[in-house]
């Protein structure tokens, strides 16, 4: 019983080629068409930075930019995102490995403690501030409140989306996904 | 000691890695491994007829399936013990009847959620696949859920323990019936809490390897407790323990649920994954839990039914408190009954209770499990008698801040011994702290005195407000000990390792703080690693907010140990007084003399290599130690009593526990149609000593705050009479959003350092969530104008509370009727 790689699927199910962009780079996979978007990015690209935390759409750690939009990736299926663009948080920094400026708002304002919901908010942040470059306090916190965190009780996260907008001016301009 | 790091708020090392996604929590390793998944109990109590797992067996993919039985014939034939219950982890003679589930269900389920097939496969949905194709024939019993049903004993959980009682426990000090009888007033109270869960974002996971050149299981496990783990794996196992390593990875929350060890996965999948590798199958197994998993099948906490009598005198002083309550345990009690106690203990507060009593049942369901989640008992002891407070100032009318003053120990009593013993198994003995300050601090911060000012002008414009206060004393920081190992290594960065956890305290950050002070060295330059028993074999775990107290203070002992050598060493080599030295900038510099004078400095890289008399030389720098460059050749290299190596080990183990405290103000608006209850303003004073990282700190009084909102407003467990979970999922189970914790949380910080410990820290992990249910209970009571006596309350049951009120079978607040008469007009 051979097994190439964690994720191969039972000789019963028939693999789909999916391929996607992923952070600017062209991938693709074979996958049985139940595999989910999450499970196709974290075990078969490896990307494991995008986390799992509900599996029912609501916390929000396994929001990817499809097309630079935020998106719960273990809502779809990988064969949905066949042709598309896939931004996971491994493909905010800039490619000198700077931080993104959400990911620097995040260190300078401890937005973070365990850091496992971390890659939801700071993709959904990045596109949030793309479109909209000068949030206030309430447009933070509707920025952020699509999604779950247990540990920072959200004050620093609502901070860090001010202080990206900031450093995101300070700097030449920047798209995110 | 250029205390330059330790208070600082120090940007988290930690962050950069986790922020580019390169963090490796459990369900990120082993992306070659099989995986397991369980079949569950559906039933809440039931007896398992029979287990028909043949339909699995031809499902393309799937390796392996295992039920109790299996696990009893590999007992029997290889000498393990994985088949048997699992370990009662803390015995109390008070529990009397313990219980311990078994890593699969031998002839009984007791919970929705038990486990009672493993299946092992290519990946999960395969393991999944199969799981649906197994039979197993239950037949249901009657099931026990709720407090109520448990304490009424109609049926039993447990056939062995009729009366569902696993402990009942009995603690007095001072003569209660007496002070009661002899007190003017009394009254009583019957309050009630309601389930809620640690809920971290990340569930549990074991990913284990058995390594056949070496005979050496390695578990990765998202735990707060590596080293207990692979205590409980080697004994299950019938392995040597040096044959057995633990690691905690990147771990993505505990908050309490993952102290308990061994679950049954940490047993079941080293074993499983040993037995595949022997059969030359694979290697590497892996379980990743899934959400509803975590809600079937890790644990729950909070449930608390509770009758509280005090005296008092017209001035509002406690003469005595008589507490019962009833603990709902869950179907098993592998973590004995620390959070009764840890109740029946810290309910006291910064309180002189007078003659005191408190009795506690602690009563199977069949449910899960119940075991310490954050606060672990604290929020319901909180609870209990700061609605007591409340009650005793409305009976009296006396201002409800005046009251506590009154009952508060003074700064001079301390330390305060309540003669009772604490979940540590130590006197419970308050060591420090300023409680009259900490009160008038919340009073000034909330602005408390001018509050019916802004009662005034919100019912001007027909808006309901409330305000409400809450104080509360945390034992923290409880042995037996952690310890701590630190190296200077010859590139002149400096290791550190601890045995105990992480789940997102940044102990990586603040323990290098520690260090860098003491080894005069940059932050940057210090790694710390914990719970991994490759690096620290010897440790406790991360609970009751200790991991500052324990490996915060042994850390500091093992960088003083290696400090002392350093300047030793440099003394020696540079022919001066140890007594004229100090390191700074990551060298042992002469006092006084500019950096770098020859002869006057000694950077820590070369301390690291004159530590280490070698005979062969490995680098340049290495050189210098190398036999015929170094050494008084009449004395031994390594003199009598030394060890080679800039490197120390250390440990902290305190006589006792250390005790933080805190008060909390909040305002809040009831609608007064839909009863939605609006946070207007969270205040937050805070005293746990010395601060290593204020940042850090502060970030963990976010936290719980956040859980006691939830706590009190939003989440429940909801078991129908059938035992079946019907909010199991975030759609359903309500976790605070952002938008549903307060807007801001003020903060004001008081510092009463501990003396039992050479950095005066107490813990801050839990405070956050202790007074939760206590200040929101206060301050809608304040707003309604009746008493709030069951947390938590969503905007129908006030509602409800309403109506009942308007009928009269609710009474009001005696000072709800006097502002009524005084304004002329009926409250609310």
């Amino acid at each position: 019983m051979r097994r190439g790689h964690a994720m191969t699927s039972g000789a019963a199910e028939p693999l789909l080629t999916v391929r996607m962009r992923v952070n600017g780079v062209p991938r693709s996979v074979e996958v049985p068409g139940r595999r989910l978007l999450s499970d196709a990015l974290r075990h078969d690209l490896r990307l494991t930075g995008t986390h799992v935390g509900c599996e029912h759409g609501v916390c929000g750690a396994c929001t990817v930019l499809l097309d630079g939009e935020p998106v719960r990736s273990c809502l779809m299926l990988a064969a949905s995102a066949d042709g598309h663009d896939v931004t996971t948080v491994e493909g905010l920094a800039a490619p000198d490995g700077t931080l993104h400026p959400v990911q620097q708002a995040f260190v300078d304002c401890h937005g973070l403690q365990c850091g496992f919901c971390t890659p939801g908010f700071v993709t959904t942040i990045a596109a949030y501030l793309r479109d909209n470059p000068d949030p206030d306090e309430d447009d933070a916190l509707e920025a952020v409140s699509g999604n779950l965190c247990r540990c920072t009780g959200y004050q620093n996260i609502k901070a860090a989306v001010l202080r990206a907008a900031e450093l995101a001016r300070e700097r030449p301009a920047e798209g995110a996904g | 000691m250029s205390g330059r790091w330790v208070g600082e708020p120090v940007r988290r090392v930690e962050d950069p890695r986790l922020l580019r996604g390169q963090g490796r929590y459990l369900d990120d390793l082993g992306q070659d491994a099989l995986a397991a998944a369980f079949v569950r109990s559906p039933h809440a109590h039931a007896r398992v007829l029979d287990v028909d797992v043949s339909g699995a067996l031809d499902v393309e993919g799937v390796v392996a399936v295992y039920t109790y039985d299996d696990l009893a014939e590999s007992d029997a034939a290889e000498g393990t013990h994985v088949a048997e219950r699992l370990p009662l982890l803390i015995p109390h003679p008070g529990l009397h009847a313990p219980r311990t589930p078994y890593p699969l269900a031998r002839e009984e389920v007791n919970h929705v959620g038990e486990a009672v097939v493993m299946v092992v496969a290519t990946d999960r949905y395969v393991a999944e696949d199969a799981c649906d194709r197994i039979r197993v024939d239950y037949e249901a019993l009657p099931p026990v859920v709720g407090l109520d049903a448990a304490r009424a004993a109609d049926h039993a959980v447990h056939t062995d323990v009729p009366d569902n009682v696993a402990a009942h426990l009995v603690q007095q000090v001072g003569d209660l019936p007496t002070a009661m009888a002899e007190a003017p007033r009394t009254l009583t109270l019957d309050l009630q809490v309601e389930r809620s869960a640690s809920m971290p974002l990340e569930g549990k996971g074991v990913y284990a390897t058995w390594d056949t050149d070496e005979d050496v299981a390695r578990v990765w496990t998202s735990t707060q407790a590596a080293t207990s783990v692979r205590a409980a794996v080697a004994a299950r196992l019938g392995l040597a323990l040096n044959k057995v390593e633990c690691v905690a990875p990147d771990v993505g929350g505990g908050f309490g649920v993952k102290i308990v060890h061994p679950w049954p996965e940490e047993v079941l999948v080293p074993w499983a994954a040993r037995r595949l590798a022997r059969a030359g199958i694979a290697h590497e197994l892996k379980w990743a839990e899934d959400r509803r998993e975590h809600f079937v099948s890790s644990s729950h906490e909070r449930a608390q039914q509770q009758e509280v009598t005090v005296g008092f005198d017209d001035d509002g002083h406690l003469l005595a408190f008589d507490f019962t309550f009833w603990h709902d345990n869950g179907a098993y009690t592998p973590y004995g009954i620390i959070v009764p106690i840890v109740t029946s203990t810290q309910v006291l507060g910064p309180y002189k209770p007078g003659a005191y009593r408190c009795e506690f049942f602690s009563m199977y369901t069949n449910t899960v499990t119940v075991t310490p989640y954050r606060g672990a008992g604290r929020p319901q002891g909180a609870f209990a008698m700061e609605r007591a407070m409340d009650a005793i100032a409305d009976a009296t009318g006396l201002d409800r801040a005046l009251v506590r003053e009154r009952n508060l120990i003074q700064p001079d009593e301390m330390p305060f011994d309540h003669q009772l013993v604490f979940q540590d198994g130590r006197p419970l003995v308050y060591d420090s702290g300023d409680y009259p300050t900490m009160l008038q601090k919340i009073k000034d911060l909330v602005d408390w005195d001018h509050f019916e000012r802004v009662r005034g002008a919100a019912q001007a414009e027909g808006r309901r407000v409330g305000i409400g206060l809450a104080c509360y004393v945390e034992g923290t920081g409880p042995g037996p000990y952690e310890g701590a190992h630190v190296v200077v290594e010859t590139s002149g960065k400096v290791k550190v390792a601890t045995g105990l956890t992480t789940q997102g305290q940044g102990h990586r950050t603040a323990f290098a703080q520690i260090v860098a002070d003491q080894l005069g060295v940059a932050v940057e330059d210090v790694e710390v690693t914990t719970g991994d028993t490759r690096r620290f074999r010897y440790a406790v775990g991360t609970f009751a907010s200790r991991a500052a107290v324990m490996s915060g203070s042994a850390t500091h002992v093992a960088a003083g140990k290696v400090r002392a050598k350093a300047l030793k060493i440099a003394a020696e080599a540079l022919e001066v007084s140890v007594d004229d030295l100090e390191l700074v900038d990551g060298a042992a510099h002469v006092r006084g003399t500019a950096p770098g004078t020859r002869g006057a400095s000694m950077p820590l890289s070369t301390i690291a290599v004159l530590s280490n008399p070698l005979r062969y030389a490995f680098d340049d720098a290495s050189k210098a130690a190398t036999q015929f460059a170094v050494g008084d050749t009449s004395k031994a290299p390594v003199p009598e009593g030394e060890e080679p190596g800039l490197e120390a080990t250390g440990y902290y183990s305190p006589e006792r526990s250390t005790f933080a405290s805190g008060a909390h103000a909040v305002v809040v608006e009831t609608d007064p149609d839909t009863a939605e209850v609006r946070i207007l303003r969270y205040c937050v004073v805070h005293d746990c000593g010395t601060l290593v990282n204020p940042m850090i700190v502060e970030g963990q009084v976010h936290g719980g705050v956040a859980q006691g909102v939830g706590g009190a407003l939003y989440e429940r467990m909801a078991y129908d009479e059938h035992g079946q979970l019907l909010n199991a999922s975030f759609m359903d189970f309500l976790l605070p959003y952002a938008t549903e914790v307060p807007r801001r949380v003020e903060i004001d910080h008081l510092e009463t350092p501990s003396p039992l410990n050479p950095l005066g820290i107490k813990g801050a992990g839990e405070a956050g969530v202790i007074p939760g249910m206590a200040v929101f209970a206060a301050a809608i009571e304040d707003a309604e104008g009746f008493r709030i006596d069951r947390m938590p309350i969503s905007p129908s049951e006030l509602f409800a509370l309403r109506d009942a009120h308007a009928r009269g079978e609710v009474p009001s607040l005696r000072r709800a009727l006097a502002q009524a008469t005084h304004h002329e007009e009926p409250p609310g």
